[in-house]
């Protein structure tokens, strides 16, 4: 079967497939003319919101996002 | 010793042609057999409740002579671009090369590159400019095509592309690590794929 050589720069580098595949699609929204742009940013934002329950009622959630600036 | 290999070797060979292989498998099943069976042998008066199997379509058959059509369902994560849409011919970017689908391909599963995908339909062709993803193509001439992100050709800045390019080039020539350079070289495949999607 197939040896290990012909791996992928990117995971010989560590990286993970989801992680290649966002950065290309990121790359592909930060080429787009503007009013797409807007909206394709929009979409590059993964974020989760947690909120912690207590005594049976949900607490404020938080909102990780997956970009650093948050 | 070699007749012993030669019977070890015989072995796997028959256990194989007795699976069939997933690409030749009939039509898929709308109700579970065996479930309904047990239920009515328990509760003969009450219908079989619905399981998840008889709400979804059922995978149709592989067909015997190759169809006219290709079916084709392309899917972004937000959103439906083409759902069971009947086209003659699809090119896809795999990492490969750029593979052009017709109605009875062989069963595969490609990943793609950053690339242009082209949907031919009758006399019209329609462009997409794919991130990534994997297309996979079904005996029965169903392709699935799933990416992260598609964009139709004309929504693509050049200008944004040429300076994407510069600044990746420049940032691989200034990387120290093996992730740096894995990320300016992602950088620099995409932009190109994207200068050439928009010269070709």
């Amino acid at each position: 079967m197939a040896s290990n050589a012909a791996v992928p720069f990117w995971r010989a580098a560590g990286m993970t497939y989801i992680t290649y595949s966002n950065i290309c699609a990121n790359l592909v929204r930060n080429c787009l003319k503007e009013p797409y742009k807007a909206e394709a940013l929009t979409r590059e934002k993964v974020h989760f919101s947690i909120s912690k329950w207590t005594d049976g009622k949900p607490e404020k959630p938080t909102i990780r996002s997956d970009s650093p600036e948050e | 010793m070699l007749r012993r290999t030669m019977g070890l070797l015989a072995r796997p060979i028959a256990a194989a042609r007795a699976r069939s292989f997933s690409t030749d498998l009939p039509a898929a099943q709308t109700a579970d057999a065996t479930f309904v069976e047990a239920w009515n042998k328990a509760m003969p008066n009450m219908d079989p409740p619905k399981t998840p199997l008889s709400f979804m379509q059922p995978r149709p058959a592989t067909p015997s002579s190759i169809p006219s059509k290709l079916t084709v369902n392309f899917v972004l994560p937000y959103a439906s671009e083409l759902a069971t849409k009947e086209v003659d011919m699809v090119i896809v970017p795999a990492t490969t090369g750029q593979m052009g689908v017709l109605p009875g391909h062989v069963a595969t599963i490609a990943e793609l590159k950053p690339g242009v995908l082209s949907v031919h339909e009758g006399n019209e062709t329609t462009k997409y400019f794919v991130s990534s993803g994997f297309v996979f193509i079904h005996a029965n001439s169903f392709a699935d095509i799933i990416a992260v992100e598609a964009i139709p050709l004309d929504q693509i800045d050049a200008n944004l592309v040429q300076k994407g390019l510069a600044e990746f080039t420049q940032k691989l020539s200034s990387a120290t690590t093996d992730l740096e350079k894995a990320e300016a070289q992602i950088g620099i495949d995409v932009h190109s794929a994207l200068n050439s999607a928009l010269t070709g």
